[in-house]
């Protein structure tokens, strides 16, 4: 039993322990969404859960030795102005993949506008309801008085 | 209490199934995973630097290549800013709201307020250092945009708001904000008019100096112009109205 | 790469989100998400995305902790979990 306990981290866990990660990271953002009672907390779960999703996405372009996706100045100069081609100063694999972290990055910002407009409608929620927990406001909203 | 098993219970299934798809994933770091191998991302590794004469490649993709999908995102901040003005903005109940008398610089402290005369504008040239330098070194118009609305934040958490207001007003943000988008657009609309499609910088070849591979770099450039001003102005009306409740007087 | 450096910062994430989501305090809960931004921020650094992370360094931990912090002194600190 042991023995097979071992052999599932060796195999499963450790060349992936990355992905584990995230997923647990996701859960912990996603239990946070579901459970919390409090709406600020429910929002840091939900951004807890948006950046194990970008955190996914930009390591999917990881490559093993890659570097920065920016050429150094010399390859920059090579191929400008002394017009070699660039598939002779460029190795792919020495370059991390640019695509997802262009698209990760728009999400960052556009995810800090919606937290701002979601931390809007939560000061909208207390101004009426006076509370942030979630059942308090449930409670007002079953007895009335609110339209 | 039930609702925290059922959550628990969803969240352990959720979890179960995603780490055994975890298996199916490329190896760590795999330069030849499918993700790294497609043409898409080759194409932009290796041919960037050719049509555009740009290093950062990041930069390269975000406002050239996938120009649409920056601009509506530029868009999409814009809403939530509008969107945040909309919920919030409270503008009082006209007479019976006694303005507040008008107060010099106020602030905490004499040393936070000088500190933060001394540090806004380096941040600020910093700033645009970094909407400049994109093209070159990790920056552009999301970065250096944030970091100006930061400045300002700064100011307003230093000197109080309405220190900060004298200098980005509300009318004075949306207005930003929304030149920032019709810079973008507008950019695109010239592209047409030139004989290209929307967006394509390639272009503008005859308005801009240098070849074809030079227009679409300075092209890159006056579009991170435009997404600095919309993410600056939306990133301080954003604070202003969410640390006053929208009603834009004090601040914190 | 550095599988070490990775995993540790990962622990450290995984700890900063639990007890983000277990402080009952809603600014230490709110700074501590600051660090869980910060700390991915090396993470993304460290995998070669450097424009993400100073976009995270720049958004994530910069201006969303700042706007909840605003949030939190406009509402209510205490939080019943």
């Amino acid at each position: 039993m042991e023995f097979l306990a071992a052999g599932f981290i060796e195999d499963h866990i450790v060349p992936k322990f990355n992905y584990w990660i995230y997923v647990i990271l996701m859960m912990i953002g996603l239990y946070a969404m579901i459970t919390k009672n409090n709406l600020i907390k429910k929002l840091i779960g939900m951004a807890v859960f948006q950046t194990a999703i970008i955190l996914f996405y930009v390591s999917i372009g990881v490559k093993e030795e890659s570097g920065i996706p920016i050429l150094s100045h010399g390859q920059h100069h090579a191929i400008v102005d002394e017009g070699r081609p660039s598939e002779e100063v460029i190795t792919k694999e020495k370059f991390a993949n640019p695509l997802p972290h262009v698209l990760m990055l728009t999400a960052i910002v556009v995810g800090v506008s919606t937290l701002g407009l979601a931390l809007a409608i939560t000061q909208r929620i207390y101004i009426s309801f006076n509370t942030l927990e979630e059942d308090e406001i449930l409670d007002q909203l079953r007895r009335g008085g609110h339209d | 209490m039930t609702m925290k098993f059922f959550g628990f219970v969803a969240v352990v299934v959720v979890g179960i199934l995603l780490l055994a798809a975890t298996g199916d994933f490329p190896e760590w770091g795999d330069p030849h995973s499918p993700a790294s191998e497609g043409q898409v991302s080759s194409f932009y590794i290796e041919r960037t630097v050719n049509e555009t004469k740009v290093p950062n490649m990041v930069t390269a993709v975000l406002a050239d290549f996938r120009g649409y999908d920056t601009m509506f995102e530029t868009v999409v901040i814009f809403i939530a800013g509008i969107g945040i003005i909309a919920v919030l903005r409270n503008f009082g109940d006209g007479a019976a709201h006694v303005p507040d008398p008008p107060e010099p610089d106020e602030g905490s402290d004499l040393i936070v307020r000088s500190t933060c005369r001394l540090v806004v504008p380096l941040i600020q040239l910093f700033a645009l250092y970094v909407v400049a330098h994109g093209h070159h070194s990790p920056g552009g118009g999301f970065q250096g945009g944030v970091m100006l609305g930061a400045s300002y934040i700064l100011l307003a958490l230093a000197c109080g708001l309405p220190a900060a207001k004298r200098r980005m007003g509300e009318r004075k943000a949306i207005t930003l904000a929304a030149s920032g988008i019709i810079i973008y657009a507008g950019w695109g609309v010239a592209c047409m008019f030139c004989g290209g499609n929307f967006l394509d910088y390639a272009s503008l070849d005859p308005l801009l100096p240098g070849d074809k591979a030079m227009a679409r770099s300075h092209s890159m450039l006056v579009v991170e112009i435009g997404v600095a001003f919309t993410v600056t102005a939306i990133m301080f009306a954003i604070y202003s109205n969410l640390s006053t409740r929208g009603r834009l007087e004090k601040g914190l | 790469m550095i599988w070490q450096f990775d995993i540790i910062i990962l622990v450290f994430m995984v700890v900063a989100a639990i007890i983000a989501l277990r402080v009952k305090d809603l600014l230490g809960a709110t700074l501590v998400f600051g660090i869980y931004s910060f700390l991915i921020c090396l993470l993304w650094a460290e995998m070669g995305a450097v424009d993400v992370a100073f976009t995270e360094a720049a958004v994530g931990a910069g201006v969303s902790t700042v706007i909840m912090i605003a949030t939190v002194f406009a509402t209510a600190r205490r939080s019943r979990d």
